[in-house]
Formats: structure tokens, C-alpha cells, sequence
């Protein structure tokens, strides 16, 4: 069995720079692995106040049943809310939180 | 938070008709306050003109006394009392199932059993998935179960028998494949009470049982998902494992591959105990006796014996009505909503008026989109499956009543969505409140649409409106008379009367601008009575779930279902271009090509520079390109003479191009690396003297609003509308 090697903290800079963009062949490949997650669990934005707030929220994965609503991960710009997502996939996907990690990021998520 | 929630008998009404308002008060006060909006942009684009809503006197406004009103779910068949069902005594009852939940709570399949369990009977499946017979007596239900839990998606004829006499009761299963470790052919047998009434109440039921008393859904129990076939009855315990069609004492043999099109239920029996569907489960189904020698259901009707039931099946929320509205004569053709509010957030009705019968009050009409409203309507973003996301691009994004609609389960899914039972879901109903066909909501077909309505009132354009279901009932005769016909951004279901009215329109020297991306695509059948879409989701295209095999022709039209392109009418046919790529990253703009400079289409462009990029703004992925994109491609069907005006390329990886065009699966899949991935606008002249215009792009109308409807979106637009309404004849020549 081999294990894959961490992919380079270049990847999370070249996101945070665009995360609109066309990605270089690695970005794409580990956005695949981030986005390929299974429903339950999964993040995504709500809307909070019409294109001008959002605020990140957890799929249940069951029908019916409520997601999950993180207020403090609420953000005017919807780059920055990407952005959030994209660093707690990395600590999810890749076992460690980023060097650059935003200082308060898990801090809100758990609020 | 939404509240409160509604719906209207009908969408588009005309002055002197009536409409009629459905209302569910959710939560919050009982007593709402309805008014009359006209609505023109329905998005509060932080960058936009804002949400336009005009209100207008309307003898409904004014408080109302509301009440929560449910939606039962739950598809079945109902027989409704006969003197041979009430009569039974000694019985035995068989069915061929196809279960797709088994195990998944008690399911009914055959029933006659009375609201109290006191009398009748109920062939079933138990909480494990193991056939169940119910007997009622007057001490409550008497139960016999097989104990072997059946399996799933695989044929099985099931049946029980009880002789009133003996109080013998018997059941049995015979799978018709069978696995050694896996066999669940069973029988059971134990001593019943002897001389039970077992008709019930002489009301059969199958799919279900009766919880109350009615035939209606809100009185069934215990709906059965799955396949169901060739249920019969007897009135005497037979010895053996089936009901023959002879049976000296037979009370019912159904045949469902009769009236397939219909809700009407046939029992070749001589009691022609005859019933009717309810919550139109789905029909044309194959049944055990299909081989794939056939796979059109009206060449060999036997093979497609099967209803597919599913508990939660919708086609009608039966809501009482709370108010009323005959539409004035003097009240403008446009988009309009009841309006309610007991809440912090309104609830908007929406409905279309049309101009007087007979009448036009414009030159130009536009073409709302509801089938495809319909097709998304109650769209699940949180119920997709984990492509999802990827196929966006992006991370979803939910609206306020993305979480209303997933707290209410009962109002029905999309023809996005997945039955519980796993199957795809085929029916649409507007019947019922679609939270997503309401201003500011991530339905871009619908909420995008507003996008060119503001634009049409900011530039004084009046203009008619007409439905898709209008042009389905009327045919060409809705658009009689109207010079220009303008599309919606995502016309994307189309039946056939649809598409031939337009066809007929265009041939009549009608001039279409088709102001979008990815339309005429999914060719959908509406219900002969109902407002209600079928959809197969047959063998190619980009699909949320797949029709099984055999089951691509539709059960109310007969006609092969799925992509147009597939059933040789392909959209490039109609409007020059056809889908060619999506992704929900970002938009591009447009770049004019050599032929933009023709004579022919040079009134497409004036006041544009020669080079000038066109539509790099835009509120839906910020470009006038995007989201989903046509191409033209002469192979196709696209016109030889059509002049591809101008194109938009360069977009991202996550721009891929459609599966229709990868015959086989290779990774030129994205903008940088397949020709394919582009979007061309396009323009023709038809033989008529009529032509067409092609934006080919679902986000070219979001950018009409920028910089206060005023930039090269809005002017092209413009200049071709212009140029659309003056009667002149287009007559091209090369020398022209």
C-alpha cells in the first residue's frame, strides 16, 4: 500500500488567489477529491441576505431532515466563504490544517 | 423565514377568467394579508434594478383567514364499492410484484380491508419485506406472514387464499429467479376465524389501504412501492398458486396494460369491476412478461403490464380554495402574484395574464417557460447527488426556502430528484406549491426571466405573455398573429404541440428570439387533462437518473421520450444551435466574427464597435456566455444559409462539453481543451420571410440589467427586437 503524498500548500494559495479560475492540473484534481464528498456532511452556502450574505452550512444527506448552519462562518463576499470551505476540506482530506490556516477559522465553525 | 405557502388552479388566465388561490398558512398567524403585485425583475441582485413589484387594487386584498392545509402523497388504486367485493367470503387473491422497498414499513398491495380492521382483507408485504395476509375481524386484525422477506427489484408472484368454511388461510411466494443462498420462495399456512366477511366495505384498494373512510389519497394507509401487476380475485380458495382468467368464481382479473394513458384501471372480469388511479402513479411500465424484444409499449401492450407506484407520489395537493380572482379587462398581459404575507417573508403566487381571447395588445410575445419551471419546480439542491457540486463548479447555494421546501417533504420533488425508492422521478405537477418558481430563488430559468422582462419595461417594449402549457392546449393558434416570439433563458422541455406551434409560427414568417442556452432539449409529454409533465429520461443526455430499459416511450403521448436529438428533431433544427457545454464557474463574453459584418446581420450590430466585447458583465456568472451554452453545428441540423455572428470560447476546465457529443469517453471533456465548449449566436433567415435569433446562452438576459439596462447585451438584444417587429420581410441574397 502506498500513501499519496500531501499535496503542496501551493495548491491552497493558487485557490485563496481565485477560486474562479482556470486551475492549474493539480488544484483541479484535489477540487475533485474535495467536491466528490459524499451528501451527508457536505458544505455548501446559504444565502442569508440575497446575494449579498452567506453563510456556511452541512447537507444532513437525509431528505427531511435539517442542515446544519454555521452563523459565524458568514461572509459578504462570496470568494471569502469558498475560501472557508476550502481550508476545512484541506484539514478533512488531508489530516492537517493549512500553514496559513485563517486563525479563526475553526473558532467560528464551532461557535 | 417563509410562512406560508400557495398555489393557483391555474397559471395563465385571461381578463373575464377566473383564478382561484390556494393557501396553507405554515406557521406564524392565522390571518395572512393577500394583494396584487406585477412583477417584472424578480431578483434583488445586489447589483441589479431590484426586485420589481408593483402593487395594483385587486378585489381579493385584504386579510384572509388562513389554516395549514396537508398534501397526502402516495400513489394507488381504488375501486369503489361493489356488491362483489362486499359479498366476499372464501377468497383467494394473486399479484406479481417488483418491490423496491421491501422492508421499509408495513405496504399494502391488494386490500378490502375496512378503516377499522374489522373486515376485509389486505395481501401485503410487512415490516420485513415478507408478503403479509391481513384478515379483519371483528376482534381486530388477524395476521399470517410468510417469514421470508422478499427481494428487492426482482419479479415475484405473490398471493393467499382463506376458505371461510375451514378458516383455513394460506399465502405463498414464487420468485421467478431463485438463488441458493438467496431463494425467498416461501408459504404459509395457519387456522384463521372461520366465516369472516372479507369483502370489507366492498371498497377495493391496491397499493395501498384504506386508513379512512374515501378512495382519495388522504384516506389511504400503507402505500406499497414498486411495481405491481395483473392483480385477481376469486371468491374461493383455490388449490394452487394461481388465479386462472376462467376461474368459475372469479370476482376481478385488472389488466394495467389497458387505457395505459389514462387513470382509468380495467377489470376483464364479467363484473368489470373497473377503477381509477390516484396521484398518478406511473404507467407504461414493463411488466414480469417483458423480454426487450420490444421496447415501445403500444406494439406489444402485454409486456407492459406493470403500474409503478411510490408513496410519494404527487399529482394534485387538493387544496381548498381561499379566494378568488376574475382578472379586469384593462389589466395588462405580464407576470403577476397574490401576494401573501402573515410573515417576515411573502409568499408570491405567480400567474400569467394574456391578453383578451382573441386579441393581441402587442407585436411581440414572450414565451414563459413553464414546463421547465415545472420540470425544476421544487428542486432539491440538498437531495442531489455528490456529482453535484462537481458539476457546478462552485459550492451550492441555498435560498431561505430551499430549507422551507426540505422541512416539507410532502410537496414533491423535481424531475430532478430520485423517488424514495430510488427510481427517477417522471412527473411534475404544478398542483401545488413550487417554492422555487417565486422571485429570488437559485431557479435561474425562472428568476432570470425577470431579467428581460424589466428590460422590456425599461425600454417601454410591451409585450404579451403566453405559457408553455397555453401553447400545448392551443397549439399555433396562441401565437397567431404575434410578429416576434421571444424565449426565456432556459426553454428547456419542450412537448411535441410545443415545439410545432413554434414550428408553425416560424413557418408563418414569425420571427423567434431564442434568449438562451440548452432549450428544446427534453421532449415531455403533458397529461391530457392535467397540469402535469412526463419526462423519460431515455438514453442519452446529461441525466440525473436513467428511465430503465424499455421504459423511454411515454405512457400519455406514446411518443419515444427523452432528447430531441435523439428522436432526429434536434434544437439546431429550430433556432440554429444546440446545447453544447455547462459549467456554473464563470461566464464569458462574446467576440464578433467576420460574419457579423454581413449586410444580413449587420443590423445586429450597429452602434457596436467592430471589435468590441460583448457582454463581459453580467449577474449570473459574470458573463453574457455561461452556465450552459449551444453551438451550431451543420451536421446537426443547423440552416446552411445561418450566419454565426459571433462566439464566446476560452472558458475554464469546468466548462464540459455534453455527454451526447462523446461517443466514447475520452478527456477532452473541458473549455481549455475540446473546440466544442463554445457558445455561438447565430442568426437566420427563415423561408417565410421570418428569421430567427440565437443568443445560446442561458446567461445572456442576466446581463441585460447591468449598468441600468444600459450596454451591448441590452443594445444587440435591442437592435434585433427592433428589427423583429418591423413587418418588412427578411429576403436574403448574397448580394443583399
Amino acid at each position: 500500500m502506498t500513501t499519496e503524498p500531501a499535496p503542496d500548500e501551493t495548491l491552497a494559495r493558487e485557490f485563496k488567489a481565485d477560486p474562479l479560475a482556470q486551475h492549474s492540473p493539480n488544484l483541479q484534481a484535489l477540487l475533485r477529491r474535495f467536491r466528490g464528498e459524499p451528501v451527508a456532511g457536505k458544505y455548501a452556502l446559504l444565502r442569508t441576505r440575497h446575494t449579498r450574505e452567506w453563510t456556511v452550512v452541512q447537507f444532513s444527506g437525509v431528505k427531511g431532515e435539517p442542515l446544519t448552519l454555521h452563523p459565524r462562518l458568514a461572509f459578504t463576499d462570496w470568494r471569502a466563504a469558498e475560501w472557508a470551505v476550502f481550508q476545512l476540506r484541506w484539514r478533512r482530506h488531508i489530516g492537517r490544517p493549512l500553514s496559513f490556516e485563517d486563525a479563526d477559522l475553526m473558532g467560528r465553525l464551532g461557535a | 423565514m417563509k410562512t406560508i405557502a400557495g398555489y393557483s388552479d391555474r397559471l395563465s388566465v385571461r381578463p373575464g377568467e377566473t383564478i382561484a388561490f390556494k393557501v396553507s398558512v405554515e406557521t406564524g398567524p392565522a390571518t395572512y394579508n393577500a394583494s396584487l403585485v406585477r412583477l417584472f425583475n424578480v431578483d434583488d441582485h445586489r447589483d441589479g434594478p431590484g426586485l420589481q413589484e408593483r402593487p395594483l387594487p385587486a378585489s381579493f386584498a385584504g386579510p384572509h383567514r388562513g389554516r395549514q392545509q396537508p398534501i397526502p402523497n402516495g400513489s394507488h388504486v381504488a375501486i369503489a364499492r361493489r356488491p362483489p367485493l362486499a359479498a366476499l367470503g372464501s377468497f383467494s387473491v394473486t399479484a406479481t410484484l417488483w418491490p423496491t422497498l421491501p422492508g421499509q414499513g408495513r405496504q399494502a398491495l391488494v386490500s378490502t380491508l375496512s378503516p377499522g380492521q374489522t373486515s376485509g382483507f389486505a395481501l401485503g408485504l410487512d415490516e420485513t419485506g415478507a408478503v403479509a395476509l391481513t384478515l379483519g375481524t371483528p376482534g381486530g386484525p388477524w395476521t399470517l406472514g410468510s417469514g421470508r422477506p422478499l427481494l428487492e427489484r426482482e419479479w415475484v408472484l405473490v398471493g393467499a387464499s382463506y376458505d371461510a368454511d375451514s378458516g383455513q388461510a394460506r399465502l405463498w411466494q414464487r420468485p421467478r429467479n431463485r438463488y441458493p443462498l438467496a431463494d425467498s420462495t416461501a408459504d404459509g399456512a395457519a387456522a384463521a376465524p372461520v366465516g369472516l366477511a372479507t369483502g370489507g366495505d366492498g371498497d377495493l384498494t391496491f397499493a395501498a389501504q384504506r386508513g379512512a373512510d374515501g378512495s382519495a389519497p388522504a384516506a389511504m394507509r400503507a402505500h406499497y412501492n414498486g411495481k405491481l401487476e395483473a392483480p385477481r380475485l376469486t371468491g374461493r380458495a383455490v388449490a394452487d398458486d394461481s388465479i386462472a382468467p376462467d376461474d368459475p368464481a372469479l370476482v376481478g382479473a385488472w389488466d394495467f396494460s389497458r387505457d395505459m394513458a389514462s387513470e382509468t384501471i380495467t377489470d376483464l372480469s364479467p363484473n368489470a369491476l373497473h377503477g381509477r388511479t390516484w396521484n398518478l402513479p406511473l404507467r407504461a411500465m414493463k411488466g414480469s412478461a417483458w423480454t426487450g424484444q420490444w421496447h415501445d409499449w403500444r406494439a406489444q401492450p402485454a409486456h407492459y403490464g406493470a403500474i409503478h407506484f411510490h408513496d410519494d407520489d404527487l399529482a394534485d395537493a387538493g387544496w381548498e380554495t381561499d379566494f378568488t380572482f376574475t382578472v379586469p379587462n384593462e389589466l395588462p398581459s405580464g407576470l403577476y402574484a397574490a401576494r401573501l404575507e402573515n410573515g417576515d417573508e411573502a409568499e408570491h403566487v405567480v400567474f400569467y395574464v394574456r391578453p383578451p381571447r382573441g386579441r393581441r395588445t402587442s407585436d411581440a410575445v414572450f414565451l414563459a417557460s413553464t414546463a421547465t419551471y415545472m420540470a425544476y419546480g421544487n428542486y432539491r439542491v440538498m437531495n442531489r447527488s455528490r456529482l453535484y457540486e462537481l458539476y457546478l463548479g462552485v459550492l451550492p447555494e441555498l435560498v431561505p426556502s430551499d430549507l422551507f421546501l426540505n422541512e416539507r417533504p410532502t410537496y414533491g420533488d423535481s424531475l430532478y430528484s430520485l423517488h424514495r425508492d430510488g427510481s427517477g422521478t417522471a412527473l411534475s405537477t404544478r398542483l401545488r406549491p413550487i417554492v422555487n418558481m417565486r422571485p429570488n430563488t437559485t431557479l435561474s430559468a425562472f428568476n432570470d426571466d425577470g431579467f428581460l422582462l424589466g428590460w422590456l419595461d425599461a425600454i417601454g417594449q410591451g409585450v404579451d405573455v403566453v405559457t408553455d402549457e397555453d401553447l400545448e392546449r392551443e397549439g399555433a393558434a396562441a401565437l397567431a398573429g404575434y410578429r416576434v416570439l421571444l424565449t426565456g433563458n432556459h426553454p428547456e422541455y419542450t412537448s411535441t404541440g410545443m415545439w410545432d406551434a413554434i414550428q408553425g409560427f416560424l413557418d408563418d414568417g414569425g420571427r423567434l428570439l431564442y434568449l438562451g442556452g440548452n432549450g428544446f432539449f427534453w421532449r415531455v409529454a403533458w397529461h391530457p387533462t392535467l397540469p402535469v409533465i412526463e419526462l423519460r429520461r431515455a438514453e442519452d443526455g446529461s441525466r440525473p437518473w436513467e428511465a430503465e430499459p424499455g421504459e423511454y416511450s411515454m405512457a400519455w403521448s406514446g411518443e419515444y421520450g427523452g432528447m430531441w436529438r435523439r428522436c432526429d428533431r434536434t434544437p439546431n433544427q429550430l433556432v440554429g444551435t444546440g446545447f453544447a457545454a455547462s459549467g456554473l464557474d464563470i461566464g464569458r463574453p462574446f467576440r464578433r466574427r467576420p460574419e457579423s459584418t454581413d449586410p444580413r446581420a449587420a443590423f445586429i450590430f450597429e452602434g457596436l464597435a467592430a471589435d468590441e466585447v460583448i457582454g463581459d458583465f453580467g449577474l449570473l456568472l459574470g458573463g453574457a456566455a455561461g452556465y450552459e451554452i449551444d453551438r451550431a453545428d451543420r451536421l446537426l441540423g443547423t440552416p446552411p444559409h445561418a450566419l454565426i455572428v459571433a462566439e464566446a470560447t476560452g472558458f475554464t476546465d469546468n466548462m464540459v462539453v455534453v455527454k451526447e457529443d462523446m461517443p466514447a469517453t475520452n478527456w477532452l471533456l473541458g473549455g481549455s481543451d475540446n473546440p466544442l465548449v463554445r457558445a455561438d449566436m447565430l442568426f437566420f433567415e427563415t423561408p417565410a420571410g421570418g428569421a430567427v435569433f440565437s443568443a445560446s446562452s442561458i446567461s445572456w438576459s442576466a446581463a441585460l440589467p447591468c449598468n441600468g439596462f444600459d450596454n451591448n447585451v441590452a443594445r444587440i438584444t435591442g437592435n434585433v427586437l427592433r428589427r423583429f417587429l418591423d413587418p418588412a420581410p427578411f429576403t436574403p441574397s448574397k448580394e443583399s
